[in-house]
């Protein structure tokens, strides 16, 4: 096989190095030396270090958000059944009310689906200079009175952390004046340097307010919960569709389309897997210290990663039954699919495509392209740390960061009821001499080529220069990168809203995406963005038709038959 | 669908649900891209930014440019002036736009930050190269709504910028409001079949709708040039459009430079055209064009044919206070109802504008500034409307009503067109019309008794 090449739009090699130090040059000389950390030219045998989870520099376009993006918009705010109030100036209850495509299904029709709604203080003035826990708690009163939520949760904005409103303090009392659960976040925009540390932030809150409360039993012993994943575009139904098939049961979706007993039983489940490791291995983590729930990294997006991901779930329960039926339904499913992927494969099979998106999505989807033989020429994450890029074996190395030391780590014992480890050291240690592994994410850089491009949080600019350099036939991005791609004459699928479609999680959702890349790599919309006589100026104009047949087709019927008795006149 | 929302009424004054409204910056951000070659800069967390730009995005489906202060902790703690310093640098070297638009957010505003100081320091210090501009605006998001952002970006431009030479030019200076492009396009049409030589600003045609040609600028050609805005200060008079988004920047640049200025609302319908119109006919002392007299008569025309079908409806109308304003007159025009009138927008001024355009109308409408979709929603279950017209933010409550929605405002997320075609003008306006009358008569088709289903009407 011939060794792995990045090609310029004009055809010649480009080396990484060459790429890199092309996006770099402009930058001045502070910049450089910052942005070369998060640029890196990859090898899958051993990884280099990337500089990840890092400060944004100022002046530079990010893709980034912040930690209420991360808290509320990512991990908390599908819980669909619970209130969710902002604590803060309008703005950023507005801008995170439905505009995540997580979506949700209430339980019972007529039952409130609260995602629907956007709450807030909407903290005025006279709240920024004497404070603004008095209408916080009032906010949560006037929320209880018209709906009686479950539960409450309330997120505090940037201006919240600066006056010093205690939102727990009002949690506490808004739980006991109320009668239900009220919880607060800290998830001030300012704290970390991305959605990420929103995530933590959600995990530990999650972990702390809502697991463990609601104590349940499953009839059946495949008993999981899906960990990381958001339901976008309905990704989650599609997973759980095909688990369900399996003879797996899911006691709750962290957090796509999932409601607050589902969230406070999930310590109830026999097994973690992870889809999202970045937004969620903290989750998975302390449930396994807590309750004795093992977990492992799963990828539910593509057909192979599916497969793989269902067999390995099999073989964590080492049942027989459930190991054949997972063989059938993956038989089943692989032949229905077969045909799509075929067909899309040859029109797909080595095109370039470029992923630069979220924190576990521009890893999972090389899969899915690779499913129909397209190439990752580069990729990168918003907001990952290394271990998402290098895999966790490097987490002793990496070096605890001011903006990372201010957010919790929350310490975690063994619950002295309900701690029950659902495999014993030993059963452990035959499913990891047969080459199985726990706690396992090998990162992104394992998979992708070596000599392909990783950038972490790419600029604007440098996302500029790989187009005008080599112009994949796809990228795969965000909505603020979108357009940019497109005028520039490349296909974007977003990867964040999937551009409203969906869902392309298992191999239902396989197939759709395959036939959505299809569009996209085959639409006319391209070839027609230079106009003809850009293309061939020097040229003639040409006619829709020839002479004779625009002569034929304006001429009426009666004069046809005129025509046909003298032929020779036209001859 | 929105089954939490119940019709009995209860009084809230801490909990806001459903805004009609959003915070200052984004309306900042939007009014500075409307300045040829500005690179708007928030100074804030990059959350806001991030924000601010995906929805600009989702409504215009442009890129829409920006660049953030990025603050972590320690800025939020120590201030952002080594943040601010570092973005403008690396925006100049960068990006190279002609201007930085900065405004604030609520976390610089809390902290204090001093935004002229920091851009003389960062001048002082080399960072801003030679000619460039930088200026600033403050959009603290706990005062007001986008549409108080957008007029405070609008005046800070014409502070910074504005001067007068003496020399009168004849130019007229049109501050056109919170409009989509398409809007600035059809003002810009009827300036130029008056005749009338016109400086926009903001102008974000040419910025925020281009084509798709294979090639990508940063700092396209649109934008009102940073000359252009010098030279309002010369012009013969101003035309603000819109009580909140527009004339205060006019006021500034008649106490600045003292051009005289108009007071106008949205040129949306046939009053608000008209008076546009003819506000500019007196400013520049011209004859109107038969072109535009014809245009006018087209959309009464339309009026007539089509009054059956709309008078005596009931609507909702939720939106940004210039835009429901204007659209509550031209209801008034066509002897509709607006029944529920609502801005998020903070402002007295509303709620008594609403009732002079009603007064002789006959109409008993339920009008509310500060208000949300929530009350708006709970006014509808207690008695129904006709139509509704507001953003997409209200296409819940259209649908669990079984109530038309006319989509108009900012922003529009879930319709691909409407930023493409005015709603300005007696064109714009014509659309208006097309769009409620075939809204109403399609629930009609669709759900009338079979024996009503008739192919002519």
């Amino acid at each position: 096989m011939s060794e792995f090449e990045i090609k310029t739009v004009t055809g010649e090699t480009i080396t990484p190095q060459a790429l890199k130090e092309e996006m770099l040059k402009i930058y001045p000389a502070k910049t450089k030396r910052k942005r070369e950390k998060q640029i890196l030219s990859n090898d899958p045998e051993l990884p280099p270090e990337i500089g990840a989870n890092t400060r944004t520099i100022p002046g530079i376009i990010t893709q980034r958000g912040c930690t209420y993006a991360g808290c509320k918009g990512v991990v908390l705010g599908p819980i669909h059944d619970i209130v969710h109030i902002t604590h803060g100036p309008i703005g950023c209850a507005f801008y995170s009310w439905l505009s995540r495509r997580n979506l949700a299904k209430p339980v019972n029709k007529g039952d409130t689906n609260y995602l629907q709604y956007c709450m807030s203080t909407d903290m005025q003035e006279e709240e920024i200079v004497f404070g603004g826990e008095k209408k916080l708690a009032q906010a949560c009163r006037e929320a209880y009175a018209l709906f009686k939520p479950r539960a409450i949760a309330i997120y505090s904005t940037c201006p919240v952390g600066l006056i010093g409103d205690d939102v727990h303090a009002v949690a506490r009392k808004m739980s006991e004046e109320l009668g239900i659960n009220v919880c607060g976040f800290s998830c001030e925009g300012y704290k970390g340097v991305s959605q990420s540390a929103g995530h933590h932030i959600a995990n530990n809150g999650v972990f702390k307010h809502m697991v463990g409360k609601l104590d349940m039993t499953h009839d059946n012993p495949f008993s999981i919960n899906v960990l990381g994943e958001y339901n976008i575009g309905g990704d989650a139904w599609e997973i759980d569709t095909l688990l369900r098939k399996c003879g797996i049961h899911v006691v709750s979706t962290l957090s796509g389309d999932v409601n607050y007993d589902q969230v406070c039983s999930s310590h109830t489940a026999n097994l973690n897997v992870v889809m999202c490791h970045r937004s969620i291995n903290y989750m998975a983590q302390m449930m396994e210290t807590k309750f004795g729930i093992p977990w492992f990294k799963v990828n539910f997006i593509g057909a192979a990663a599916t497969a793989k991901s269902l067999r390995k779930i099999g073989q964590f329960f080492g049942d027989k039954g459930l190991i054949d039926r997972i063989e059938e339904v993956i038989a089943a499913e692989m032949a229905a699919l077969a045909p799509i992927q075929k067909d899309v494969t040859s029109r797909t099979k080595g095109k370039k495509v470029a992923l630069f998106v979220g924190g576990s999505r521009a890893h999972h989807y090389q899969d899915l392209f690779s499913d129909i033989g397209m190439e990752t020429i580069s990729a990168g994450y918003e907001f990952a740390h290394r271990d998402d890029y290098e895999g966790r074996a490097v987490l002793p190395t990496i070096k605890i960061d001011a903006d990372s030391r201010n957010i919790e780590e929350i310490h975690v014992e063994a619950d002295p009821q309900r701690y029950n480890p659902r495999k014993s050291p030993e059963q452990i240690a035959a499913l990891e001499a047969g080459g199985f592994t726990f706690r396992d994410y090998d990162g992104m850089m394992k998979q992708m080529k070596k000599n392909s491009l990783v950038i972490d949080d790419i600029s604007h600019h440098e996302m500029e220069k790989l187009i005008a350099i080599c112009k994949p036939d796809v990228i795969c991005s965000g909505i603020k990168d979108k357009f940019v791609i497109e005028k520039l004459g490349v296909p974007c699928k977003q990867l964040h809203s999937y551009d409203y479609g969906g869902p392309y999680a298992a191999f239902t959702g396989a197939a759709n995406f395959y036939k959505e890349i299809d569009r996209l790599t085959s639409t006319k919309v391209w070839k027609f963005v230079v106009p003809p006589w850009k293309q061939n100026p020097e040229l003639q104009a040409t006619m829709a038709f020839g002479k004779a047949a625009a002569a034929e087709d304006l001429t009426p019927k009666r004069s046809m038959k005129a025509k046909n008795v003298e032929p020779a006149e036209e001859a | 669908m929105l089954d939490g929302t119940k019709a009995e009424l209860t009084e809230r004054t801490a909990l806001r649900i459903n805004p009609a409204k959003t915070c200052q910056p984004i309306g900042a951000m939007y009014a500075a891209l409307g300045i040829h070659g500005c690179m708007p800069h928030s100074h804030g967390s990059q959350g806001c930014c991030a924000y601010h730009r995906s929805h600009l995005t989702r409504h215009y489906k442009e890129p829409v440019m920006a660049t953030t202060s990025s603050f972590t902790e320690g800025s939020a703690v120590f201030g952002g002036l080594a943040n601010l310093t570092t973005a403008l640098q690396n925006i100049f070297s960068i990006y190279n736009p002609d201007v930085v638009a900065i405004h604030t957010t609520c976390l610089s505003e809390v902290i204090g930050d001093d935004i002229p100081t920091i851009i003389k320091k960062a001048r002082d210090e080399g960072k801003v190269p030679e000619g460039k501009v930088v200026i600033h605006t403050n959009t603290p998001s706990f005062v007001g709504s986008h549409v108080t952002g957008f007029s405070n970006m609008v005046t800070s431009t014409i502070k910074y910028l504005a001067e007068k030479t003496g020399k009168t030019t004849d130019r007229l200076n049109v501050i056109p409001g919170y409009l989509d492009p398409s809007d600035i396009l059809e003002i810009k049409r009827l300036l130029g079949i008056l005749g009338v030589s016109s400086i926009l600003l903001p102008d974000t045609s040419g910025v925020l709708d281009t084509g798709l040609d294979g090639n990508y600028t940063m700092f396209p050609k649109g934008g009102t040039t940073v000359e252009d805005i010098k030279s309002m200060g010369d012009s013969f008079a101003t035309i603000a459009c819109g009580h909140f988004a527009s004339h205060a920047a006019a006021t500034q640049l008649e106490n600045q430079c003292n051009v005289p200025a108009g007071f106008l609302e949205l040129p949306i319908g046939l009053t608000g055209t008209d008076r546009f119109i003819n506000a500019v006919r007196q400013y520049a002392t011209i004859d109107i064009p038969e072109a535009i007299e014809e245009e006018r008569a087209r959309l009464i025309d339309l009026m007539s044919d089509l009054h059956q079908y709309l008078h005596g409806k009931t609507v909702a109308i939720a939106g940004d206070p210039d835009h429901v304003i204007a659209m509550t007159q031209f209801l008034v025009d066509l002897d509709m109802k607006p029944k529920y009138i609502v801005t998020g927008t903070p402002g007295q001024f509303f709620e008594r504008r609403i009732a002079e355009i009603l007064k002789d109308s006959g109409s008993n409408a339920t009008v509310k500034q500060f208000g949300d979709l929530f009350e708006m929603h709970q006014w509808i279950k207690n008695d129904p409307v006709d139509l509704i017209i507001g953003n997409t933010y209200n296409k819940h409550i259209a649908r669990v009503e079984n109530i038309p929605l006319i989509r108009f405002g900012f922003p529009i997320l879930d319709r691909g067109t409407h930023r493409l075609f005015p709603t300005v003008g007696y064109t714009g306006a014509k659309r208006l019309i097309d769009e409620m009358v075939n809204a109403l008569l399609d629930k009609k088709d669709r759900e009338c008794d079979e024996q009503w289903f008739e192919l002519i009407q």
